[in-house]
């Protein structure tokens, strides 16, 4: 296991942020913690990263104590955290030659390891730039770049992507997928839904500080409603009908819909307009619901990761 | 050039030292204030308004060369404050605490820099002092104290700037901690001697720390230092620099 955590526990005066927190993530694997502003989820990478001390329980991030044997810890582990960590007065190059230096990595080696992360971060242009000139995008990317300099074995991730175009967004995923495939450890967090599914070997759904659930990201959409097609009709007399021939489906009378549940194969979708046009009933409106992290979100915190996004 | 692995604070803080000194070569108003802008002061102070004070017989330049290196020393402070407080508040010192890196090091680049910066700015006042004339009959060991005395200024002002710094919330406020550093030459006997003053003025430009540095390094440069000036002018420097380096290093631990 590279990370492993047991009943963490932190508490701002009277403010529970952490209450009792388990983790494990497997080496070499994408763990991501999902979770609305305000879960917990930079507490947790802050206590994993050494860099607060949990209240209660016991973390071991690349099998050692984060409490008890931090140089350790700091020496296995990269961070990229929400915001950019990179110095504005300095080139992108000096920034990675900077982290060269504080590595102790030698003049050769540094220089090395420096070119070829701006080669691979696509920054070779751009390196002898001032960072104050970058864009948002490449100043993920070079933060990443900075973190990878010292070659952890690790890499926490908080929210890598918060106030990125979607290009970019995409770019960062590549990278992330990269790392993985040499073999390192992500710990991700991210309030994003779509983000964590395409990413992350495993899930974990972070909410008010306590764990609501965890799994692949098929578990988790399995442990909710399957999917359904919904239909929306004229009036009230269509819908009665509707509800009457397709057995098990759920009327909403207020908005003149109808639920049915349905795979979203084509064979049942079909078996259900069939059945409707049988009995001459009109449909105005028809669509397949697939459940995604959202209806994940929702059923489990019993809120829209939309509605505890906006609060 | 060897590896040197472990964390290793000197290396580490020589590692700082190039980052603050390339960020000083890189902003010109930094640059300015520490080294171009007293300089101009000092023209104005002598060439403009020189001829209109009475500093007691001698010529003006004699009298106002060591307030103008006080001058010196308050301008580029400002810049010192807002970057601390900029390592500490846009992110950068985060990386630098997941990282086996001695903490120290991030204050250590700043003192050093800090002072070599201002001890270049305040080289080029005497410098451009001697062109205008200024003709100090002070002996080799006087001036090395008056080296010493200066250095020691700078070391004690800068853990105090870095105190501000750090115990500021944003860059913008840290920097303002400048401007009553900046007119305190004004209210000392850096331009004209305190007793010319007028009432209330006087006394707080007599008691103040800087009047008894400004003193002894006059008293030196004119070969005729006081004891008197010189024990006060110590003790400013040892109070300022202890308060600075405890407040500094206090507020250094809870951030990092």
């Amino acid at each position: 296991m590279a990370i492993e955590a047991s009943g963490l526990r932190k508490a701002y005066h009277d403010k529970v942020v952490l209450d009792g927190v388990d983790l494990s993530v497997r080496a070499g694997s994408v763990f991501s913690l999902l979770g609305p502003n305000g879960a917990g989820k930079t507490t947790t990478v802050n206590i994993l990263t050494t860099l607060l001390k949990a209240d209660g329980g016991t973390a071991r991030v690349a099998g050692f104590d984060v409490a008890t044997e931090t140089k350790a810890v700091r020496s296995a582990i990269g961070v990229t955290g929400q915001f950019a960590s990179v110095d504005d007065l300095l080139t992108g190059e000096e920034n990675l030659r900077l982290m060269a230096d504080l590595q102790h990595l030698g003049r050769k080696e540094g220089s090395r390891v420096v070119a070829g992360l701006l080669e691979r971060f696509d920054l070779v242009e751009a390196g002898a730039k001032m960072v104050s000139t970058y864009s948002g995008g490449m100043r993920r990317k070079l933060d990443l770049a900075m973190t990878l300099v010292g070659r952890p074995r690790i890499i926490f991730l908080d929210e890598p992507t918060t106030g990125l175009d979607p290009r970019s967004r995409r770019t960062m995923w590549t990278v992330v997928r990269e790392l993985v495939a040499d073999g390192m450890t992500i710990f991700l967090t991210t309030q994003y839904l779509d983000e964590a599914d395409q990413l992350a070997d495993r899930i974990a759904v972070l909410d008010q500080g306590k764990l609501v659930a965890e799994g692949t990201s098929d578990e988790l959409k399995r442990q909710i409603p399957g999917s359904h097609v919904r239909l929306r009709f004229g009036d009230a007399a269509q819908l009665d009908a509707a509800a009457r021939v397709l057995t098990g489906s759920t009327p909403d009378p207020e908005s003149l819909a109808l639920r049915v549940p349905s795979d979203g194969g084509v064979k049942s979708v079909r078996f259900v307009l069939d059945r409707l046009d049988e009995y001459a009933i009109d449909v105005e409106e028809f669509s397949v619901h697939m459940p995604d992290l959202d209806d994940v979100f929702l059923s489990l915190t019993g809120r829209s990761s939309a509605e505890v996004l906006v609060k | 050039m060897s590896t040197i692995t472990s964390s290793s604070p000197v290396f580490d803080s020589v590692t700082m030292l190039r980052r603050n000194f390339k960020h000083t070569m890189r902003d010109p108003v930094v640059l300015f204030n520490a080294i171009l802008f007293p300089i101009v002061m000092m023209f104005m102070f002598v060439y403009v308004l020189g001829d209109g004070f009475n500093v007691g017989g001698g010529e003006y330049i004699d009298y106002a060369a060591p307030g103008m290196v006080m001058l010196a020393l308050c301008y580029g402070m400002g810049a010192t404050a807002t970057s601390v407080n900029s390592d500490m508040t846009k992110g950068i010192i985060n990386r630098f605490r997941v990282m086996n890196i001695s903490r120290g090091a991030v204050l250590t680049g700043h003192v050093v820099s800090t002072v070599l910066r201002t001890v270049i700015g305040m080289a080029a006042i005497v410098g451009v002092a001697f062109l205008m004339g200024f003709s100090p009959s002070a002996s080799f060991p006087q001036w090395l104290a008056v080296a010493g005395i200066l250095v020691l200024t700078v070391l004690s002002v800068t853990w105090l700037t870095i105190a501000f710094g750090l115990a500021a919330k944003t860059p913008e406020s840290a920097g303002f901690f400048a401007v009553p550093l900046i007119m305190l030459p004004f209210f000392s006997s850096a331009i004209i001697p305190a007793d010319k003053m007028g009432p209330g003025i006087r006394q707080f430009a007599e008691y103040q720390p800087f009047t008894p540095i400004i003193e002894t390094v006059r008293g030196l440069f004119n070969g005729t230092p006081s004891a008197g000036h010189m024990i006060a002018a110590l003790a400013w420097c040892v109070g300022i620099g202890l308060v600075g380096y405890v407040w500094a290093l206090t507020k250094f631990t809870k951030r990092v």
